[in-house]
């Protein structure tokens, strides 16, 4: 870069400063929000009702795409440029707690009579809570269930969705006999960790042992779940194909590519919205099915909450964003523009939710949660679990040789934590 | 030996620094300063950082950081991340340097032919992909490539190849990568090209006409040993252009499908960028760096013999 270059940045730098220094004549306080997705998308709509009640406060949403999300908060928190209060996916809330970068809301809630922690779903909120303080409002949850097309499933036979492991793998060699050679009876995108980990922690594998010092992949619980996994490969049961190979869900499910998905709530909307007519009332949820006679299996508290930015100065008026946001109210009508489910019951007695049935089933998946392991390293842990499975799904390693290698990479994620937990004894 | 204060700045050779700087120094100054400040200090920086295990807890609270030495260079040649990324670079390199080295040679020639009308327009055609964003290609090409409505399958279909899963195919992810990325840059080189043609004196292929050689003739003994120091600087800036694989993978295809197109740099920036290693992404960063220097310096070595 030239001399003349410099001296013209200084110049727009000049311009740019005097332009920030021009103070607003108001005294309102602009509160910066981030929000992800379509979530973004809409939250500016829940807005001029938060903004009535409260004249003094302007709320600035910024909009970030999922995909980029985490690097952007953590690039915001190194280059000092949080946003007050954010969307935190809950399985990032222990890295960004290690950070520092997230107030405790313990305090706030004790301020705020209204706020009624025992409204929530107890198996997400617990997602939000590290080493006792809370950390994060749950905004909307999300769990990972079955969908599933009724017709198919009644021409194989089954007038109800399967209960149990057993019961599920004779439906799904029906359902592929049924289907042919070239269609399936389950779609599992491979490269997603997922599906593995609600198995295995539906045979109640502990993920991490030793106080999540080390891998523990190799138990016998979790290499059953994995291996019960791998089978539905193996057997031609699902695809071996990966996300991006999946042109379009919507018109493979409508045309009985595959006749079960194990997806998440945003699939409701998604499924309404594009599948055909003829489908439409042909396709439905059901609750995991579970490794024995009990129902349903377990499966992920997943979902984002809101945070506050530790080190914002306008954490007051944060508070009261989160709090409003937090309202049933509030929460039902963002359900209604996005689909997500709401965090708390209330909101679904009032909505009458867990009556009708795609959600139905997720009131009932929603009381039957198992948590991933609470330490930063996880988002991490879970990507190298999706690097074996696919390995082992393409028949590059073995069941044995994968799990080894992935506590093998394990342990090395988990070595700076070992030496954190040895220091600070 | 100590010299007499003044027999130091003396010594014959005039190797030692002058009494007053020469002015020429105060016109470097400004720049030398820049590079300083926002290169070698960087430089330097990510250097000390790539013997340190910097992450996210360290970010969090420096007391957390611990000086490593060599572990994450040794860790780094033990991940077979590593290796996976380090092979498909050297396949992207390999396979997609020459390729457009060719395939931009072939262009000018064709561009700086004497036959050829609308030279103008034909360079600006050719040229466009290298100005376009790399994010609207990418996702122009991610409809050409699609499996079943692309217009490439389509276009293999009329003759009856079976459908190809450009993207998601692990064996022709790599392959699909390059083909775009040939596309994209060959107009660079090109234009290079082109000058390098049009500064052969026009006598030579009088000369070479008279001796009786034919076009072939005359583009072996003629066009390519005058192009020499053009294909010198156009092959180094090929290979160290491509050894930075990035742009393409981040947007097309994520590294995936199974990491085949996994660069060393997509490599280094998921270290760094997305799970905050900062240190172990620095490391990625110096092994690249003496990759390509070595590779610069085998390239012009093979030169000069």
């Amino acid at each position: 870069m030239g001399a003349g270059q410099v001296l013209k940045m200084g110049w727009i730098l000049l311009v740019f400063c005097l332009l920030g220094c021009r103070g607003d004549s108001a005294a309102t306080v602009v509160v910066e929000f981030w929000a992800m997705g379509r979530e973004g998308e809409v939250a500016p709509q829940l807005l001029p009702e938060f903004e009535r009640r409260h004249p003094g406060v302007r709320v600035k949403v910024q909009q970030i795409p999922w995909g980029a999300a985490h690097e952007k908060l953590l690039t915001a928190y190194a280059g000092d440029a949080m946003p007050d209060i954010f969307q935190l996916g809950n399985t990032w809330i222990p890295e960004f707690v290690a950070l520092r970068a997230v107030e405790p809301l313990d305090a706030w809630i004790a301020g705020s009579p209204d706020f009624d922690l025992e409204d929530y779903f107890p198996g997400i909120l617990a997602t939000n809570v590290i080493a006792g303080g809370l950390y994060g409002a749950p905004w909307y949850v999300d769990t990972r269930l079955l969908f599933y097309r009724r017709d198919l499933l009644a021409r194989a036979g089954y007038d109800q969705p399967p209960d149990s492991w057993d019961e599920w793998l004779t439906a799904m060699a029906r359902l592929k006999a049924q289907a042919g050679a070239d269609r399936y009876a389950i779609l599992l995108p491979m490269n997603e960790w997922q599906l593995p980990v609600i198995l295995a922690l539906q045979r109640g594998a502990e993920l991490l042992k030793d106080d999540s010092r080390y891998g523990n992949f190799r138990s016998p619980e979790f290499r059953r779940a994995f291996a019960f996994y791998l089978a539905l490969f193996r057997q031609g049961l699902a695809p071996a194909v990966g996300e991006t190979q999946i042109a379009n869900l919507y018109q493979e499910f409508a045309s009985a590519y595959f006749s079960l998905y194990i997806s998440g709530p945003w699939n409701i909307g998604e499924f309404t919205r594009r599948l055909p007519p003829a489908v439409q009332d042909q396709w439905s949820t059901a609750p995991m099915p579970g490794p024995d006679a009990r129902h349903p299996g377990v499966s992920l508290a997943g979902g984002a909450s809101l945070a506050i930015y530790r080190g914002s100065p306008r954490k007051p008026e944060a508070w009261q964003l989160l709090a409003y946001l937090s309202e049933p109210a509030q929460q039902l009508a963002f359900y209604r523009l996005t689909g997500d489910l709401p965090a708390r019951r209330t909101a679904w007695r009032e909505g009458a939710l867990a009556d009708m049935p795609p959600t139905r089933a997720f009131w009932t998946q929603l009381q039957a949660l198992a948590a991933t392991p609470r330490i930063p390293e996880w988002e991490r842990i879970t990507s190298k679990i999706a690097q074996y499975a696919e390995a082992a799904i393409r028949g590059a390693l073995t069941v044995d040789e994968a799990l080894a290698a992935l506590d093998r990479d394990v342990d090395g994620i988990l070595e700076k934590r070992r030496w954190l937990l040895g220091k600070s004894r | 030996m100590r010299l007499p204060a003044g027999q130091r700045n003396s010594d014959p050779l005039g190797t030692s620094w002058p009494q007053r700087p020469s002015p020429a120094v105060w016109f470097i100054a400004p720049a030398l300063a820049l590079i300083g400040l926002f290169f070698l200090l960087p430089v330097a920086g990510a250097l000390l950082l790539s013997f340190t295990d910097f992450d996210l807890y360290a970010l969090g609270d420096l007391s957390n950081l611990r000086f490593v030495g060599w572990r994450n260079y040794r860790l780094l040649f033990q991940d077979p991340l590593f290796w996976t990324a380090l092979k498909n670079t050297l396949y992207f390199v390999l396979v997609g340097g020459p390729l457009s080295v060719g395939f931009s040679l072939g262009a000018a020639l064709l561009v700086n032919h004497r036959l050829v009308r609308c030279k103008g327009l034909f360079r600006t055609v050719f040229f466009l992909p290298v100005v376009t964003t790399l994010v609207a290609v990418a996702v122009v090409w991610r409809y050409l490539y699609h499996p079943r409505y692309g217009l490439l399958n389509y276009g293999l279909g009329l003759f009856g190849v079976a459908p190809i899963d450009w993207l998601g195919d692990p064996d022709w992810a790599m392959p699909a990568i390059i083909l775009m990325a040939v596309w994209k840059n060959f107009g660079f080189n090109m234009i290079i090209f082109i000058a390098g043609l049009q500064n052969i004196p026009v006598h030579l292929y009088e000369a070479a006409a008279i001796d009786g050689a034919g076009p072939w003739r005359q583009f072996r003994s003629v066009t390519l040993p005058m192009l020499t120091p053009t294909f010198l600087f156009v092959a180094i800036i090929t290979l160290i252009g491509y050894f930075q694989l990035f742009a393409e993978p981040y947007v097309m295809t994520q590294g995936g499908p199974a990491n085949s197109t996994l660069s060393i740099v997509l490599l280094m920036y998921q270290e760094g960028f997305r799970w905050w290693n900062m240190g172990y992404a620095s490391a990625v960063a110096f092994v690249l760096f003496a990759i390509i220097l070595a590779a610069t310096l085998i390239q012009l070595r093979r030169r000069r013999d």
